[in-house]
C-alpha cells in the first residue's frame, strides 16, 4: 500500500481555506480556471496551485477542452474523511449523551445536598 | 456565531489540516462539566462510548501531572490513552498532551485543549485536538478505527488509499 506523502494529503487539500472555497465552489458542477479565479478572487496563479494540489490527492479531477481546462469535484476521494468525521462524530456523541445522564445525577446530588445542608 | 441552548449534538470540525475541533453543549454548569472529565470514578461512567468498561481513570490533576484512561472493548481489544496535564484552571480550560498508546512511535502526542464555558446554566465543551505530526493525525484515525466501529476494517483501508493517492 501507498504511503500517504508527507506534504499533501486529503486532509491538508480539505483544511486549506481557499481550496475549500474551490470545492465548494464546485459543488455545483464543473467550472473552468478562470471561473474560479473570477469567484475567488485570487491571482490565477495561486488558484492554478491550489488546483495542483486537489489534483494530486485526487479530490478533483481535470478536463481538457481546446485551450481551457475544467475542474470537477471527485465527491469518492473526499468521501473517506467525511465518513471518518462522522464516525468520530458519533463515538464523541455516544460519550456525550452519557455524560447528559451523568450531569442529570450531579445535578440532582447537588441540589439534595444543599436542601440536606444548607 | 450559532446559539446553543442546552443538550446539542456534538459538531466535529477540520480546522487545519493538523487539527480536530470538537463541540458540544451540555444542560449543566460548567463546574459539574469539569467534575465529570476530571474525576476518576465520574470518567469510568461516561468515557466508555458504549463499547465495553472503562478499566483504568487514573487523573493526577495537577500541571505536570499524568492521566492515563484505559478501555476494554467487548471484544477484547484493550484501547488505552495517556498524557500530562499543561495547564488547570478550575471549571475553565483543560491542556493535556494526550498519546495513544497503540501507535508505535512513543514520541507522537496531540496537545488537547478543553474549554468549558458557560451561559444560562449550559455549559459549551470544546474540545481542540491538535497533532503534532502528521502520522499521529493518521495514527489517531486508525484508533478510533480500532475501538470497534462496524465497517473498521473497510473504513481504514479506504482511509489509507486515499492518504496514500
Amino acid at each position: 500500500m501507498a504511503r500517504a506523502p508527507t506534504t499533501s494529503d486529503a486532509f491538508n487539500a480539505v483544511a486549506e481555506p481557499r481550496r475549500r472555497e474551490i470545492l465548494d465552489a464546485l459543488r455545483s458542477g464543473e467550472r473552468s480556471v478562470n471561473d474560479l479565479v473570477a469567484l475567488l478572487g485570487l491571482a490565477q496563479s495561486q488558484v492554478s496551485k491550489h488546483l495542483r494540489v486537489l489534483r494530486e490527492v485526487g479530490l478533483v479531477h481535470v478536463r481538457e477542452d481546446g485551450q481551457q481546462r475544467f475542474y470537477r469535484l471527485n465527491g469518492q476521494a473526499l468521501r473517506p474523511i467525511y465518513d471518518w468525521i462522522a464516525a468520530y462524530a458519533q463515538t464523541w456523541e455516544t460519550r456525550f449523551t452519557a455524560l447528559d445522564e451523568l450531569l442529570e445525577d450531579l445535578k440532582q446530588t447537588e441540589n439534595s445536598d444543599g436542601d440536606n445542608y444548607r | 456565531m450559532e446559539t446553543t441552548i442546552g443538550k446539542g449534538t456534538a459538531k466535529v470540525t477540520l480546522p487545519t489540516s493538523m487539527a480536530i475541533l470538537i463541540e458540544r453543549s451540555f444542560a449543566a454548569p460548567k463546574h459539574l462539566v469539569y467534575k465529570a472529565w476530571t474525576t476518576p470514578d465520574l470518567v469510568r461512567r461516561w468515557w466508555s462510548a458504549a463499547r465495553g468498561e472503562v478499566t483504568v481513570a487514573d487523573i493526577d490533576l495537577r500541571v505536570g501531572g499524568m492521566w492515563r484512561w484505559v478501555l476494554m472493548t467487548e471484544d477484547g481489544f484493550e484501547v488505552a490513552f495517556h498524557g500530562e496535564y499543561r495547564e488547570l484552571v478550575p471549571d475553565e480550560r483543560i491542556v493535556s498532551t494526550e498519546v495513544y498508546e497503540g501507535f508505535s512511535d512513543a514520541d507522537a502526542y496531540s496537545l488537547n485543549t478543553m474549554t468549558f464555558a458557560e451561559a444560562d446554566g449550559c455549559t459549551l465543551l470544546t474540545i481542540l485536538v491538535e497533532h503534532q505530526t502528521q502520522e499521529h493525525r493518521n495514527a489517531h484515525i486508525s484508533s478510533g478505527m480500532e475501538a470497534g466501529m462496524q465497517d473498521a476494517l473497510d473504513l481504514l483501508e479506504a482511509v489509507a488509499i486515499s492518504l496514500g493517492a
